[in-house]
C-alpha cells in the first residue's frame, strides 16, 4: 500500500473498557468482509494492533462500560482523538450486565471476592497503586463523554457492525433495520 | 352515530363509542401501545399510543373517535415522542435484556426496535428492588415494571384476587404484592391466573421455562411488533 493510499484511508481505533471482548469478536465475525474493510480502513489503537495510544482518528469504537479509573482516561483519550465516537454493545450503552453490581456496596463486593471467599489464603483487597481503582458504579460511556452513535446488542452481530460501518464510511446515516437491531 | 376520520390521511370508519385506537386497529392500522390491552378498559399510563389531533397530542386509547377528525400517528414527530417515552421507561428500570428471560417476547423491547431506539440516552436510575422468588411457580423482578397495571387489573377484575397493586408516588412508585409479608407465596396467586400471563415485560415470570424458546423463534424475532400485534389481536 503506497503512502498516498494509506493517507486517504479511514482511520479507526477500537478499545474494550469494562467489556468482555465479545463485541470485538463480533467485529471479527464480519469474516471475509474484513478484507474489504481493510482496503478502506487503517487501524489506530486497538486490541488488534500494537499502538499504545489513540492518535487522531475518524472513528472510535468503544466496547464496555466504565467501571474503573483507567476506563475513564482511555475513554477521554478516544473522545479527544476520534471525530465520531461509537458505543458498541449493551455494556457501552447502558452499563450492561456488569452494571448489575450497581446496587451492591463496592467494599462488600471486594471483601467477598478477595477476603471472605472459600479457599482464599492470606486474603486482602489488592491495593497496589499500579491498579486502577474501581468506581462505585458502572456507567454507560455516554455519562462520561459525548457519544455520536450507538450499536446495540450483546454483542451486536457481525452483520450489524458491517451495516453500520459501511453506512458511516459511505457517508450515509447509519441505520440498523429489524432484525439487525437487537438488545440481547 | 359513528362516522369517519382521517388516520394518517386515510379514511377510517368508526362506531359510536369506539376510541381512535380501536377504530384504527379495526381498519388495520397499528398504533403502538403498552398499557392498552383488548380485554381491558383503557388505562392511559404509558402514553405510547399518543397521536396528534388538531395540533394536540392525545392518548388514542382513551379518546373517542369523532367524525371528521384528522389524526397523525406514524409521523417523525409522534414517533420521536414515542421513542423518548420508551427511553424514559428503559432508564427508570433495570432493562438488561441480555440476561432477561423475556427478551424476544417483550413488548417494551419490541417497540424500541420498531421505533429505531438504539440507546436509552438518559442517565440510568438503576433501581434496587429485590426479586421475589417465594412462590413455587412464578418469580417477580420488580426492576422491570413499567406500571401498566395490567397485572393489577387482571388479578382484581378477572381473577378476583387483588394480588398486585402499585404504591408510592412519583419516581418511587412501584409494584407491590398485597400480602402482609409482601411476598407472592403468601397470596392465593396461582400460575393459572390471568395475571400470571398478562405482563408485557419481564416482571412476572414463570419458573423453569426461561430460555426455552430458541433465538430466531421468539415472538418478535421474525416480524416486528407492528405486524405481530395486529395478527394476534394484541
Ligand atoms: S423486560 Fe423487556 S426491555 Fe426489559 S430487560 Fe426484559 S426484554 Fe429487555
Ligand atoms: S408487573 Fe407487568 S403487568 Fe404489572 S404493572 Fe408492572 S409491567 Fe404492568
Ligand atoms: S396505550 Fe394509551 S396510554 Fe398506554
Amino acid at each position: 500500500m503506497s503512502d498516498s493510499m494509506s493517507l486517504s484511508r479511514v482511520r479507526v481505533a477500537t478499545t474494550s473498557l469494562a467489556g468482555c471482548f465479545g463485541c470485538h469478536m463480533s467485529f471479527l465475525d464480519m469474516d471475509e468482509r474484513l478484507l474489504e474493510l481493510a482496503k478502506v480502513v487503517e487501524f489506530d489503537r486497538s486490541p488488534l494492533t500494537d499502538i499504545k495510544h489513540c492518535g487522531p482518528c475518524d472513528i472510535g469504537l468503544i466496547e464496555g462500560g466504565v467501571c474503573n479509573a483507567e476506563n475513564v482516561h482511555v475513554l477521554r483519550e478516544f473522545r479527544r482523538n476520534c471525530k465520531t465516537l461509537v458505543a458498541v454493545g449493551a455494556c457501552a450503552i447502558n452499563g450492561g450486565l456488569p452494571a448489575q453490581r450497581n446496587h451492591l456496596d463496592l467494599g462488600d463486593c471486594l471483601q467477598q471476592v478477595y477476603v471472605k471467599r472459600d479457599g482464599v489464603e492470606e486474603g486482602g483487597v489488592p491495593d497496589d497503586p499500579e491498579l486502577p481503582l474501581l468506581l462505585d458504579r458502572v456507567h454507560p460511556i455516554h455519562e462520561v463523554v459525548r457519544v455520536d452513535y450507538f450499536i446495540p446488542g450483546c454483542p451486536p452481530s457481525g452483520d450489524a457492525i458491517w451495516k453500520f460501518l459501511t453506512d458511516l464510511i459511505g457517508g450515509r446515516t447509519p441505520r440498523l433495520p429489524h432484525p439487525l437491531l437487537r438488545f440481547d | 352515530m359513528g362516522g369517519k376520520f382521517l388516520f394518517d390521511g386515510r379514511p377510517v370508519p368508526f362506531e359510536e363509542g369506539q376510541t381512535i385506537l380501536e377504530a384504527a386497529r379495526a381498519a388495520g392500522h397499528y398504533i403502538p401501545h403498552l398499557c392498552w390491552h383488548p380485554d381491558f378498559p383503557p388505562h392511559g399510563s404509558c402514553k405510547l399510543c399518543v397521536v396528534k389531533v388538531g395540533g394536540r397530542h392525545v392518548s388514542s386509547c382513551a379518546l373517542p373517535a369523532r367524525d371528521g377528525m384528522e389524526v397523525e400517528s406514524n409521523t417523525p414527530e409522534i414517533n420521536g415522542e414515542r421513542r423518548a417515552l420508551l427511553q424514559m421507561l428503559f432508564v427508570e428500570g433495570n432493562h438488561f435484556c441480555p440476561s432477561c428471560e423475556k427478551s424476544g417476547n417483550c413488548q417494551l423491547q419490541a417497540l424500541a426496535y420498531e421505533l429505531d431506539m438504539s440507546s436509552a440516552r438518559f442517565a440510568h436510575f438503576y433501581p434496587d428492588r429485590p426479586v421475589d422468588a417465594s412462590h413455587p411457580d412464578v418469580l417477580l423482578d420488580f426492576n422491570r415494571c413499567i406500571f401498566c397495571e395490567l397485572c393489577v387489573r387482571a388479578s382484581r377484575d378477572v381473577d378476583h384476587k387483588g394480588v398486585f397493586a402499585l404504591t408510592g408516588r412519583g419516581i418511587r412508585k412501584h409494584l407491590v404484592v398485597n400480602a402482609e409479608s409482601g411476598r407472592l407465596a403468601d397470596t392465593d396467586f396461582a400460575v393459572s391466573d390471568r395475571a400470571a400471563d398478562i405482563c408485557p415485560v419481564g416482571v412476572i415470570l414463570r419458573k423453569r421455562v426461561g430460555f426455552a424458546v430458541p433465538i430466531g423463534e421468539r415472538k418478535y424475532d421474525e416480524a416486528a411488533i407492528s405486524s405481530v400485534a395486529m395478527e394476534k389481536g394484541e
